[in-house]
């Protein structure tokens, strides 16, 4: 029992601690790619081009005076990036990099994944309304608003996966896109998908919560220091988290495309590539063209309005969800 | 597979109490009056935050357990939507129709403008 705990532990760690580290270097690939986009340098000094820039930046804050102001409740308000953070790096249990490389196996994966989304949105009450500050409350309003909406469009997206791969295990899910990957039948469905992830993350152009120019910084306005830390990690902990999702959902996972071309050899040498090398590294390389999506979104595009956000939220995104789903079930039905 | 499952959200709650009492601890701490009002550009806060809130936002809360219902009432007759007939597939046409009629409803009364 005690080796086992260990064992979970070391499993625990191996996978948080390069979570971690992509955090890291994911916000420096978005500084970067920001500031070439604008023809700036972007972060140069610290380590070989700002290499340690993050992992600077994390240190400082950490080491940073947590103010509390008088007006907070203060459990809530302690404990609410705890949690946030908590059900963000939470996430990955079900997460599979491979075949059968996921920490557990969880039937009701998809489930588990929407469940915690939708979790995640009590901790931003909780911080929005424990602060007692109006730009943290009216931006904890707005943002748990717009990650409810866009849950429910999202959810809709995710039925007609579960529908073509009949199960709601991930791992059942990628094995489904053997043969063809999910985003070329359900390619409307995809788009819609990946505009969802952007709302559900309040990532631009949807990053009304965080509006700069109005609210400051919205539900996170009052949280200094490891506060602040913990929510910066949460949210970029997501977003890594719905790229890697969207490539179980869509991408085909770690199917690896014009598959007998990468391997070459027999015996040992073709069953490393066949089952470790290849199919974990293709699962990277698609996780990472999601979340440089979110990065060239972010460059790309003005932010939205509140209305225009709920109008595509309920009146387009949720009828179409539910259209498509209906559309692929008389399909199946038709042609069975 | 539950007890792994339960032992890493466990694991990942700990690490974050972790990093924050850390930090609480080793940072240093000198607050004064000023410091430790809410931020209000500046100014003292004028009076409590929590103020009434837009109906809208309820509405939007209750639209949303509504529907994420359905979404989770919908899962387990997709998964085995290969192996049940076509009596169901009709019942859940239906089921389906009468949903898509009171979300109709509500965009005609405008719950959903803002």
């Amino acid at each position: 029992m005690f080796f086992w705990i260990l064992k979970q532990i070391l499993y625990f760690l191996a996978l948080i601690i390069f979570v971690l580290l992509s955090v890291a270097f994911y916000v420096l690939l978005e500084r970067q790619i920001l500031g070439h986009v604008t023809r700036r340098q972007g972060p140069s000094t610290v380590g070989i081009f700002g290499l340690l820039q993050t992992i600077a930046d994390a240190l400082k804050l950490l080491a940073k005076e947590s103010v509390f102001p008088r007006s907070i409740n203060t459990i809530v308000f302690l404990f609410a990036p705890i949690f946030t953070c908590g059900l963000a790096l939470a996430n990955w249990v079900v997460i599979p990099f491979g075949n059968g490389w996921a920490i557990a196996d969880f039937n009701l994966g998809v489930l588990y994944l929407l469940a915690l989304s939708s979790l995640s949105v009590h901790s931003i009450i909780m911080a929005g309304w424990s602060s007692n500050s109006k730009y943290a409350f009216l931006g904890a309003l707005r943002s748990a608003a717009q990650m409810i909406s866009y849950e429910i469009a999202m959810g809709l997206i995710l039925l007609s996966v579960i529908l073509l791969s009949q199960s709601l295990n991930l791992t059942d899910i990628v094995m489904a896109q053997y043969n063809v990957w999910f985003f070329i039948p359900l390619f409307p469905l995809f788009l819609m998908f990946l505009i969802c992830i952007l709302a559900e993350t309040n990532r631009h152009p949807f990053d009304l919560p965080e509006a700069e120019a109005e609210l400051v910084s919205g539900y996170n306005v009052e949280y200094s220091a490891v506060g602040f830390v913990l929510f910066f990690l949460a949210e970029y902990n997501n977003i890594i988290m719905m790229s890697a999702f969207t490539a179980i959902l869509f991408l085909g996972g770690w199917n690896v495309p014009f598959y007998s071309f990468w391997f070459f050899g027999d015996g040992i040498l073709r069953n490393i590539f066949e089952s470790y090398l290849w199919p974990s590294l293709f699962f990277s390389i698609k996780t990472i063209l999601v979340m440089i999506f979110f990065v060239i979104i972010r460059t790309a595009l003005p932010r939205y309005r509140y209305d225009q956000l709920m109008r595509l939220g309920w009146k387009i995104f949720l009828p179409l969800a539910l259209a498509f789903l209906i559309i692929y079930l008389s399909i199946l039905k038709l042609f069975w | 597979m539950y007890q792994k499952m339960f032992l890493f959200i466990c694991l990942s709650f700990a690490l974050s109490c972790v990093l924050f009492i850390v930090s609480l601890l080793l940072a240093s701490h000198d607050p004064y009056y000023e410091k430790m009002t809410a931020y209000e550009c500046g100014f003292e806060p004028f009076q409590d935050a929590r103020n009434k809130v837009d109906i809208r936002f309820y509405i939007v809360a209750i639209l949303f357990i509504i529907f994420d219902i359905e979404v989770a009432f919908l899962m387990p007759w997709l998964v085995n939507f290969v192996y049940l007939g076509t009596q169901t597939f009709w019942l859940m046409i239906f089921f389906l129709a009468i949903l898509a009629l009171g979300f109709a409803y509500e965009i005609v009364k405008g719950a959903l403008d803002w």
